[in-house]
């Protein structure tokens, strides 16, 4: 099978993208646009599909199984993760894909997410103490955990953009774990940066919702959240 | 002067290191190519080993160490196993109070079974205990952070390395978004992983690791140890561009390896081995070697998990059915998998003392990066263990003498071309002498190659991988025995005299290699 991958490309520095498109070939089942991206810049050469020398195409990856987030980008109009994306998915054999939006864009595929992390250190999110490691609260804190940090559930948000008040659903999960595993004293000034950067401009459109690549269910997870943090009551 | 280290690689020995350094005032600036979300440690599944003797068998720290040695076939430093395994309890009980998930039973941590051990000793997270750990270790992190302890580099890579006298003058690093290049003068810990870049494709390790802050340390001067021992993990399976590890949990929680032969299923491990699935990693690849090649057998290896009790899939073992049913379309619940050994862990790396000090002064290893605690063939369990430790021991040492740091704009830019066709070419030629089962002739003709390969016209990043996948194959070649993961059918025994370290340095251009005692050695600080 011939894929078109049609990847919105931009020069370091540069203000300005366009389209450039590159046709891989597989009979793998399992190739994903990862794999593609992988091939593509393992050429001695790349050229274009008109034949045109191309330079490699820059884009972030580590550990290719969807358990780093590194390589999130919209696939199709959708935020994905790459190596999570089946190139036998696509409809009539073509792909699209584009930087995630929401971030600063430093070349081709790859965005700046520094914000993410920024953030989270704004929200002031460490333990205070040792943790309280109840187990009725492991499975939550263990789902929440899990998250990648990839911010595919950003890209989807209308509330969320990057330097704004509202820090959206990738300061979540790791919230959740710490009130999970801290007593409501210790947890008091998480509760009330939470309540600030994430309940009062959270629009409850739930968009995030089925866009986790980890599965996470964004949706108790706030609702555990808010329970805590705002309702001052314990897990649902 | 502000006391100061710089620590270049964020996984668990980084993000460890860091900690370590905080907790006692010391800054730090932590340098990673990628945010430590996407450092190779989050992909550790199974669990972590110490002897912390919840489960009612006895356990002590003495049979954790003798496990270790035996395993590593009596080539690690006696006296850092010690330390290792006397202090694992402490390690795993700080990881519980940093909030790592493990399993527990109102504060009892419960343990699984892991290769190579009797006694169940392995603390874990389902199968993502990598990912639990490093979340803990992250959010920790974030506050030493807050504090300015912890400075932050994390789209920078490491491009060289300058010493003078046998003494590191300055790491220089390249920030990925600008090109813009920057020299960190001070004393410096590498934890920047194993090898995986030379086996590019086939390894279950991340497309980061590429092993260049390795061929650096090299290049400048670090002394290797044990390069030979690459450890083959039994139960990978291909996935698009690289090998995915199926736990070793899987075989802890009761799953079974077996071969059909003469038209039944053949279960060669349980038969052959008191242990029987549960075998040191080495020994279980090389069975599944030699079965798959002996004709009598017909077919893969297969795993089979479907006995398995749906506690098992839903409390242990979710997220790796999870795993392959997204990746293979098979449900190991229901069907066998057919697996495969796959590259998985360097033992072999930066030479370090028992303080992690290596023979450059001001420059210490920790994690996969060094070579430490797993002599010939690390246990499951382990390498959380020797990352975390080791990356503590590390920064102990460092805190000692550490001075001021200095960071500078060199200027200019940084050739770092490496070609594609130059790094397939280097994978598989490592593979046609570094595979499971080896022998004189196969490693000769690899060096050959590599040598051709070496004086041909190639980036001075390449030139410098080759140079270390060269002190690699000359290692495999003066070994002459079989010892752990280093298996020579010309030398099948193991002999006393090997029971040395194989140390490579490069000295102006020219690597020797000599045999050095396991024990551990003064440094150079």
């Amino acid at each position: 099978m011939r894929y078109l991958l049609k990847i919105l490309r931009r020069e370091r520095g540069s203000q300005e993208s366009c389209f450039q498109s590159f046709y891989y070939e597989t009979d793998s089942a399992a190739a994903t646009v990862a794999s593609a991206l992988v091939y593509l810049n393992g050429l001695d050469e790349l050229t274009d599909d008109g034949g045109r020398p191309a330079r490699p195409i820059e884009w972030e990856c580590s550990c290719l199984q969807k358990k780093c987030g590194a390589c999130a980008m919209v696939i199709n109009g959708r935020p994905r993760l790459a190596c999570g994306a089946l190139l036998s998915e696509t409809k009539n054999g073509e792909v699209t894909v584009e930087p995630l939006r929401k971030f600063p864009v430093i070349c081709d595929l790859v965005v700046d997410r520094s914000i993410l992390f920024e953030n989270l250190k704004t929200l002031r999110l460490w333990l205070r103490n040792d943790a309280d490691m109840d187990e009725r609260y492991q499975d939550i804190a263990y789902g929440a955990s899990e998250c990648i940090q990839c911010g595919c559930c950003l890209e989807v948000c209308p509330n969320f953009y990057a330097g704004g008040s509202f820090f959206g659903m990738a300061t979540v999960p790791i919230t959740t774990r710490l009130l999970a595993e801290m007593t409501p004293k210790e947890y008091a000034e998480i509760a009330k940066l939470y309540a600030k950067h994430t309940f009062a401009g959270c629009g409850k459109s739930l968009a995030c919702k089925n866009v986790c690549p980890k599965g996470i269910d964004t949706e108790e997870l706030l609702v555990n959240a808010n329970a805590l943090a705002i309702w001052k009551r314990r897990f649902k | 002067m502000e006391k100061c280290v710089n620590i270049v690689g964020a996984g668990l020995s980084g993000l460890s290191a860091a900690i370590t350094l905080a907790e006692r005032g010391v800054c730090c600036n932590l340098i990673s190519a990628q945010p430590s979300e996407r450092a190779q440690s989050v992909l550790a599944e199974g669990g972590i080993n110490a002897a912390l003797d919840t489960m009612g068998e006895s356990d002590t720290t003495k049979e954790h160490f003798a496990d270790t040695m035996k395993g590593g076939c009596y080539l690690e430093s006696e006296s850092a196993v010690k330390n290792l395994t006397e202090n694992a309890p402490f390690v795993v009980q700080k990881l519980f109070k940093l909030g790592t998930p493990f399993q527990h039973d109102g504060g009892r941590l419960i343990l699984r079974n892991f290769g190579g051990q009797k006694k169940k000793r392995t603390a874990y997270a389902k199968s993502s205990t990598g990912k639990m750990i490093m979340t803990a270790l992250i959010d920790e992190a974030r506050r030493y952070e807050a504090q300015g302890l912890i400075t932050r580099y994390p789209h920078h890579e490491l491009i060289s390395m300058k010493t003078t006298s046998g003494r590191l003058d300055s790491v220089t690093v390249r920030d990925t978004f600008t090109g813009e290049l920057l020299s960190f003068s001070g004393c410096t810990i590498l934890c920047t992983g194993g090898l995986n870049g030379f086996f590019e494709g086939v390894t279950t390790g991340t497309t980061q690791n590429t092993g260049s802050a390795a061929a650096i340390a090299f290049d400048s001067g670090a002394e290797f140890a044990n390069l030979e021992f690459i450890q083959y993990h039994p139960t990978t399976v291909s996935i698009s561009n690289k090998r995915m590890l199926v736990s070793e949990a899987a075989r802890g929680e009761g799953g079974r390896l077996y071969i059909m032969k003469n038209g039944s299923p053949w279960y060669f491990m349980e038969e052959k081995y008191e242990l029987g699935n549960l075998m040191p990693r080495d020994v279980v690849s090389r069975e599944m070697f030699f079965v798959k090649n002996d004709p009598d057998c017909e077919g893969e290896v297969m795993l089979d998990m479907t006995s398995l009790d749906e506690s098992v899939w839903r409390g242990k073992l979710s997220d790796l059915r999870a795993e392959l049913i997204s990746y293979l379309h098979i449900d190991p619940k229901n069907e066998p998998i057919a697996v495969s050994p796959g590259i998985h862990f360097f033992m072999g790396g930066i030479r370090v003392n028992d303080r992690h000090e290596t023979n450059i002064g001001g420059l210490l290893a920790a994690g996969e990066a060094a070579c430490k605690y797993h002599g010939a063939n690390r246990l499951g369990g382990n390498s959380m263990l020797g990352a975390v430790f080791g990356g503590r021991v590390a920064a102990e040492t460092a805190a000692e003498y550490a001075g001021g740091v200095t960071v500078t704009k060199p200027g200019g830019s940084a050739d770092i071309s490496s070609s594609p066709k130059l790094r397939a070419a280097l994978r598989d030629t490592l593979l046609s002498g570094m595979g499971i089962v080896r022998d004189g002739a196969s490693i000769e003709k690899m060096i050959g190659e590599l040598e051709k390969m070496y004086s041909s016209d190639i980036s001075r990043a390449d030139k410098m991988r080759v140079n270390l996948a060269l002190a690699m194959a000359m290692s495999a070649k003066v070994r002459e025995e079989s010892r752990g993961a280093h298996y020579r059918s010309d030398f099948p025994e193991t002999r006393d005299e090997f029971k040395m370290l194989t140390a490579v340095r490069c000295e102006n251009g020219v690597r020797r290699l000599t045999f050095e005692p396991a024990d551990s050695w003064e440094g150079s600080v």
